[in-house]
């Protein structure tokens, strides 16, 4: 793998009409998670829209974003190399277990079925491949869904309150696959989430908003 | 490219009306150098006021359009009040909506063949409760009061006003409603009238609107069931534009004028009939009766609504009868004999219009769907309010057909377009835009955003999310859309008749054709066919989306 980015959010400050809503200037390492706390409404979510590239215009932001020397917050969102991860798995139901992952893999990978297979492997699922998502578990689902991120290659990771629709026992498995997977591959991550146990098992710093 | 799109569709809806309105309203004042009249004159209007009947034909528009539409909304809003989605609720609202597919002219033959001294009601009751052994000499059908007429626009009217209600309740949330105010003690029936139907009127005012215009204006319908001495307005003008005395063209244009004004007065009269009932309804909203009268809304609702569609459905199935009737005497109730021969003689004659129908129909919802996704994708790409500039959606809807179509065929001659099925085509499309517009649009804007950022969080384009994600998500309500789209094409008469000067027959234009001539079997085939058409395209729509996700299980509830 190449050498591992680092995600830069440089004084980024993000404004509705003329009130600002949060303010955030951090660094965020390969391999590291930032873990970014508040109640509902402190812009948790709007910080990520912003970063993902999905931001609603009426929102109005300053600063800049850089993913080593890229600079982001100029780029479209498919261009910016930034994988992300709902509450919700989001496989696209008109797709089977293999499609969903197919779709995200880079179009000019060489051994794409491989890739699959042994994503699939990897997390439990071997021989998954040509199964309507809509018949898997929650579990199932969540690990599918990450496996589909991994494989998109991206440089840096968002997670927007991934664990909180899970089951107690599922989330404490999920939160230390997700984690491990990360810090494997060394990816900067960002997690949104109001549960101190998410930001326990991230391990890493926290920040809180509002 | 897709930014042009809004502007693209603006202007096919804008351009056409107002090109129309305005070669209608020079002859008005006998300005149309094209046929000799270079002045501006009131000799159009003179001769318009001497026509024999004219006030009749205007009163029995204006009154039609009222009254039909008036009535169609009370059986709408009285059937949701009483409705509880119980199952034989359930069962009723499934049974209205195909009835929407039905043409206006399928469904006035089947009226008229069900009412009819001699139809098929007379001859149930015949001669047990009647005594009648020969039809009795009433006028029933085309009666000079438009009776008959306004039965008909009603059985059109409430599917669709039913199906607009059903599209726009669920923002409103009615069942918290209707359960806060029976926890405070009122009947469900009286709830839903206090508490949802004040919010819900405004949002289907537009469509309210749309029907009058229509029902006002209405060409085929007045054909069929309408009176004939006097006819309505709008069946006036078309006999005086296709009059060979080319100097009435000037007096059908001033009638055109009129019509518009007609429609007008119909529009403003609801509107001030809404302040007052918003004015004279203030007291009862918050007297705080609670009970009075839920039973009968409870009966009535449902019993005016089962009516209509009971209505609807023999009319149909009555077609069905007269289409294979052989020798059929009088009292009684079913064919002696049965034969095909109708459907025999009638088929080779047919596929001329069957293929026009289709292609023009097909044609029109292609381009249409082509530009109303682009419109939709543009807004969604850039965040933009999907419901700005929706009324200019309802123009052609709401201007009456006959106050601008002979001045769009006036105006393309101009640039030297003569009547021809590409402009069949643009004029269909005029009708068929919005509604497609409005099936698709709550569809493509109820879609999670969240598919379309996963999609580009893993890398895919706008145009890859476009074509792998948005699209096959919203297959199934594109594909009603068309249907939709397709049965609004099938059913048009009077823009068929104009922009394809004549040329262009379809299985509508055939069947309304018919109506003077008289052969109920052979008309019956025609309206038979008429309303085929649009349940095929709706089976399509139905039947493509199971097959493509037969092994997508999640698939199988959208939409």
């Amino acid at each position: 793998m190449t050498l591992n980015p680092t995600l830069h959010i440089q004084q980024v400050q993000i404004t509705l009409h003329g009130e600002t809503l949060l303010a955030i200037d951090r660094t965020i390492a390969p391999g590291e998670v930032l873990t970014v706390m508040g109640p509902s409404g402190s812009g948790k979510s709007t910080l990520l829209a912003y970063l993902a590239g999905f931001i609603s215009p009426a929102f109005k932001a300053q600063g800049q974003v850089f993913l080593a020397d890229t600079r982001l917050d100029t780029l479209p969102a498919e261009k910016r190399g930034l994988g992300l991860l709902f509450q919700d798995p989001l496989l696209f139901p008109h797709l089977s277990v293999g499609g969903n992952l197919r779709f995200g893999i880079p179009q000019r990978t060489a051994n794409k079925q491989a890739q699959v297979v042994q994503a699939l492997h990897q997390v439990g699922l071997a021989g998954y491949e040509a199964r309507d998502p809509a018949t898997l578990s929650g579990g199932q689902q969540a690990r599918v869904a990450l496996m589909r991120l991994l494989l998109s290659q991206p440089r840096a990771v968002l997670l927007d309150e991934p664990f909180s629709k899970l089951d107690m026992a599922l989330r404490q498995e999920m939160r230390s696959l997700v984690f491990n997977q990360l810090r494997d591959a060394g990816l900067p991550a960002l997690l949104v989430t109001h549960d101190h146990a998410d930001a326990d098992a991230a391990g890493g710093p926290i920040i809180e908003l509002g | 490219m897709l930014r042009l799109a809004p502007t693209l569709l603006i202007a096919l809806l804008a351009l056409p009306v107002g090109a129309g309105l305005l070669m209608v309203f020079l002859p008005a004042f006998g300005y149309l150098p094209a046929l000799g009249g270079n002045t501006v004159s009131m000799a159009p209007w003179q001769s318009l006021v001497a026509q024999p009947g004219l006030g009749r034909s205007i009163a029995v528009s204006f009154a039609s359009g009222l009254l039909s539409t008036l009535m169609a909304l009370l059986v709408v809003v009285l059937f949701l009040a009483a409705s509880r989605g119980t199952w034989l609720d359930r069962s009723i609202r499934r049974l209205v909506s195909p009835l929407l597919a039905i043409p206006h002219a399928a469904v006035a033959f089947g009226l008229a063949f069900l009412i009819a001294p001699s139809g098929l009601l007379a001859r149930f009751f015949s001669p047990g409760l009647t005594g009648w052994e020969r039809p009795p000499d009433w006028l029933i059908v085309n009666d000079a009061m438009g009776l008959t007429l306004m039965a008909g626009l009603m059985l059109k009217e409430v599917p669709f006003l039913l199906l607009m209600c059903l599209a726009a309740l669920p923002q409103l949330q009615p069942e918290q409603r209707v359960m806060l105010s029976r926890s405070l003690g009122y009947a469900p029936s009286i709830a839903w009238l206090k508490t949802v139907f004040p919010a819900l009127y405004p949002l289907i005012r537009l469509p309210i609107y749309a029907v009058i215009a229509y029902a006002t204006s209405v060409v085929d319908m007045a054909m069929i069931l309408g009176p004939t001495l006097p006819p309505t307005l709008s069946v006036s003008i078309l006999t005086w534009f296709n009059d060979p005395d080319l100097n009435r063209r000037f007096m059908a244009s001033a009638g055109a004028v009129l019509q518009l004004g007609v429609t007008l007065a119909a529009l403003t009269t609801w509107w001030l009939g809404e302040q007052c009932v918003k004015r004279l309804s203030h007291h009862w909203l918050v007297n705080g009766t609670r009970q009075r009268g839920a039973l009968a809304i409870a009966v009535g609702g449902r019993g005016l609504l089962g009516l209509t569609t009971l209505l609807v459905i023999s009319a149909i199935a009555g077609l069905a009868v007269f289409s294979v009737a052989g020798f059929w005497r009088f009292p009684d109730a079913f064919p002696g004999t049965l034969t095909l021969d109708h459907w025999r003689r009638i088929l080779p004659m047919i596929s001329t219009p069957l293929v026009n129908t289709l292609s023009v129909g097909l044609a029109a919802t292609l381009i249409a769907a082509v530009l109303v996704v682009a419109a939709l994708e543009n807004a969604a790409r850039h965040h933009l309010p999907a419901h700005a500039g929706q009324w200019l959606l309802y123009l052609p809807l709401i201007i009456p057909q006959v106050a601008f179509l002979f001045g769009l065929v006036v105006a393309a001659e101009s640039i030297n377009l003569r009547p021809q099925r590409a402009l069949v085509v643009a004029a269909h499309l005029l009708f068929v835009v919005p509604y497609l517009y409005l099936s698709l649009s709550e569809a493509y804007r109820r879609l999670d955003p969240r598919w379309l950022q996963v999609a580009h969080s893993l890398g895919a384009s706008p145009w890859r999310a476009f074509w792998q994600v948005r699209l096959p998500l919203l297959l199934a309500p594109l594909l009603t859309a068309c249907a939709v789209s397709l049965a609004v094409s099938i059913g048009q008469y009077l823009p068929t008749l104009l922009l394809g000067g004549g040329r262009v027959p379809t299985i509508t234009t055939e069947a309304v054709a018919m109506a003077s001539g008289g052969n109920r079997r052979l008309i019956a085939v025609l309206a038979l066919l008429q309303a085929l058409l649009p349940f095929i395209g709706f089976s399509l729509a139905l039947l493509i989306p199971r097959l493509a996700w037969a092994k997508r299980r999640q698939m199988r509830g959208v939409a």
